[in-house]
């Protein structure tokens, strides 16, 4: 059987606890975690989380049934299985000096990046999109030129009417 | 009602009917100890280690189908829980454990006896639940036995802090009637279509198979299961598991299935053109090397937990349901519907199944100087008239338990299947005889189990449980030496146990009584003279051969159908 991602968004009691038994889940069964976000809802008592994993389809099913079974998970749905969003948040530092400074800003404007810290030597630039666009902005910066990347991990909602509620 | 924390505790145990509680005090339940000394309700049994608590919970549970309760400090009255947690976890026994927490402002600085509790039971719980105040004590409580004891069971562990269960800050006390949880909803009857579609392919069988594990025994579905077997007339295997779900003396039972089942079991497994999977999860001793597990057969598959499902078989029929819900819907199908498999084909399948059975698989060489292990095991089911609650450690003796004593009734065979713990048999037998006192209770174990929680002789002397304990003593390491002759050219590798105690002595020690038994000839005399003595535990010392092994075996890689018989099988009667 293939392997293919999948982008699996629960909704979790927002008790102290309930995160370590969804990674430790992963770890004790030896599934595969790419990412995984996590933080309260509009609901305080809710947490929202967004997984990444990968496997093939008896994998995936195990994954999903396994995390239905935690006493703490409250909803779950496998975003990929029907048409999503799913963007993570990146900041990168990167060297600017000099002929850089303006060609580092005109990569920025082609990826609908955002400067949000200059200094004399260096931008911070913050990017939001599909994990491609910001691979592919990586690479267009080039290793050199990079100083620090901080990425959010993906994070996913379901398009339409279809979603996770309580 | 105001109560103090500990108090409150011991009340919500006394609101959920709990009888016994097996535990161990220390500083961080002090407060708890003191609620129990001045109750007169729950029971406590002082045990001798904390493994011991939860050994002796789980065989109080399994035999009487009750949450089984421990109460244990913090730290490693905590960690010493541990291996007893796991062993509930992965047989599906529903028990509640208090474990004891540092004061709450010290949590997290290293503070005497502290431990994660929490953290180090998480992946051997079904659930647990860290006390935040005192006032969340009964709700939690409520919880833990409601999530242990529904859906597919397992262990809860609730960790309180010792200030919440301080005896001078009283708070109300109301014991919650409900529960509700939104983010546990165990699921109840199965899918009726799937149930109905199950029904039509078992009525096109041509070689079928039922093949039942402990979700019987845990949903009490005995009953349905077997009126669901005679009335279609197919033979009827079990796991470990399972045994006594389905009567072994009935001439629809074919034995045990697996890595030691037997030769009719396993063959019917490989040959089976429909498989009705009962309460079972497909374990890796059962099922030997998946690429060859029943390779012609169209599975159902009915379980409580969906996991089970599609783990580690693919199944054609999944059916998620309670098995006494999902049994009795099968069973209401099949009397709307009179058409049955073809009862020709049926008839050849029992021919030839009586053609495997006639191997006589587990023959095994009499002996008049050296007494056989199963011929004891044999012994005790006739002493016994097959009606005891038989308890066992891990290892070839516990194979030879479940071999040979056949057990006719859910709930008598008591032992350690899914985590193979050694130390279980006796604690566990101490739980039953608490259950059960006018029932003969018998540990069957080996020289070497008995040694890991032997120090639960001193708990039976103190609540007088006259169990009978049947040591199989083969001076060996038993399980480990039969693979090291068959996989590692006979290098016995730490397998040999060099010095053992005087068990006798031992046992008297106690004031328990001590038998030592040497010639075949004076096993069944030592077992009758043993089981007349009502009020005494006694534990009886029978030196096996050494050489023995278990037979039938499926090794490691290979399928059903590639059992190691024993050498002579077929000149054995």
């Amino acid at each position: 059987m293939s392997v293919s991602k999948h982008v699996v968004s629960l909704l979790l009691e927002n008790e102290s606890g309930a995160l370590s038994r969804v990674a430790g889940l992963f770890s004790m069964r030896g599934y595969n975690i790419e990412s995984l976000t996590v933080a309260p809802t509009h609901d305080p008592t809710l947490s929202r989380a967004t997984i990444v994993t990968s496997g093939d389809d008896r994998t995936i099913e195990q994954i999903t049934k396994q995390l239905n079974k935690l006493v703490d998970v409250v909803r779950l749905v496998d975003l990929t299985e029907a048409a999503h969003v799913a963007h993570e948040m990146m900041m990168i530092k990167v060297r600017a000096s000099g002929v850089q400074r303006d060609e580092i800003q005109r990569l920025s404007v082609i990826y609908k990046g955002k400067i949000v810290d200059v200094t004399e030597s260096t931008f911070i630039i913050e990017l939001t999109g599909n994990s491609d666009k910001l691979d592919a902005f990586i690479k267009s910066v080039g290793d050199e030129q990079i100083l620090e990347v901080v990425r959010s991990g993906v994070t996913g909602i379901a398009r339409g009417e279809r979603g996770l509620k309580v | 009602m105001e109560l103090s924390g500990g108090e409150i505790l011991i009340q919500s145990l006394q609101d959920e009917g709990v009888e016994y509680v097996f535990g161990y005090p220390g500083g961080a339940v002090l407060h708890i100890y003191d609620a129990i000394f001045r109750q007169q309700q729950v029971k406590h049994i002082l045990v001798r280690h904390e493994q011991g608590a939860t050994h002796m919970a789980d065989g109080y549970s399994r035999a009487t189908g009750k949450p089984g309760v421990v109460l244990v400090t913090s730290g490693p009255g905590a960690t010493n829980a541990i291996t007893g947690i796991a062993t509930a976890h992965l047989d599906s026994i529903p028990l509640v454990v208090i474990t004891g927490q540092v004061t709450s402002k010290y949590i997290g600085t290293d503070a005497f006896q502290e431990v994660d509790a929490i953290g180090c039971t998480r992946p051997c719980v079904k659930h647990n639940f860290m006390v935040k105040s005192a006032d969340e004590i009964a709700s939690v409580m409520k919880k833990a036995f409601y999530v242990a004891t529904t859906g597919r069971p397992g262990p809860v562990v609730v960790d309180i802090p010792k200030d919440f269960t301080a005896p001078h800050i009283k708070i109300p006390y109301e014991y919650p009637t409900e529960v509700s949880m939104r983010s546990y909803a165990p699921v109840s009857g199965g899918h009726v279509g799937q149930v109905r579609k199950a029904v039509e392919l078992l009525a096109q069988a041509k070689q079928p198979m039922i093949y039942t594990g402990g979700g019987v025994l845990m949903s009490e579905s005995h009953h349905e299961l077997r009126k669901l077997a005679q009335e279609l007339g197919y033979p009827v295997t079990s796991t470990l598991m399972g045994l006594g779900a389905y009567p072994a003396s009935d001439k629809q039972f074919v034995g045990m299935l697996g890595m030691h089942g037997t030769y009719e079991a396993n063959l019917g497994m490989h040959n089976c053109d429909v498989l009705l999977a009962v309460g079972v999860r497909f374990d890796d001793r059962v099922t030997g090397e998946i690429e060859h597990f029943c390779p012609n057969a169209k599975i159902i598959h009915v379980d409580i937990d969906p996991t089970s499902i599609a783990k580690n078989i693919g199944v054609d029929i999944p059916i998620v349901g309670d098995l006494k819900v999902v049994l009795t819907r099968m069973l209401e199908l099949l009397a709307q519907d009179s058409r049955r498999a073809n009862p020709e084909d049926i008839a050849r399948w029992w021919t030839q199944i009586e053609e495997w059975k006639s191997v006589k698989s587990l023959a095994y060489e009499a002996s008049d100087s050296v007494i056989k292990p199963q011929y004891v095991v044999e012994k005790v089911w006739e002493v016994t008239k097959g009606e005891a609650y038989v308890t066992s450690d891990v290892g070839q003796h516990q194979m030879w338990a479940a071999q040979y004593y056949k057990f006719d009734e859910p709930r008598r065979w008591i032992n350690s299947g899914g985590l193979g713990t050694m130390g279980f048999g006796l604690p566990a037998a101490l739980g039953v005889k608490l259950a059960y006192p006018e029932s003969e209770v018998v540990c069957i174990t080996g020289e070497a189990s008995i040694q890991m929680c032997l120090q639960e002789l001193s708990t039976a002397m103190q609540y007088g449980l006259p169990v009978k304990v049947v040591n199989l003593n083969n001076r060996y390491l038993g399980m480990v030496r039969q693979w090291q002759e068959f996989q590692y050219e006979g290098r016995y590798s730490n397998s040999y146990v060099d010095a053992l105690p005087d068990f006798v002595k031992l046992a008297e020690s106690y004031n328990h009584v001590g038998m030592k038994i040497e010639k075949p000839g004076d096993v069944e005399g030592a077992l009758k003279e043993a089981f007349a003595m009502k009020e005494k535990l006694v534990f009886m010392d029978f030196i096996t051969d050494d050489t023995e092994n278990v037979y039938p075996m499926i090794e490691a890689g290979k399928g059903h159908h590639e059992m190691r018989m024993h050498p002579k099988v077929g000149e054995l009667s």
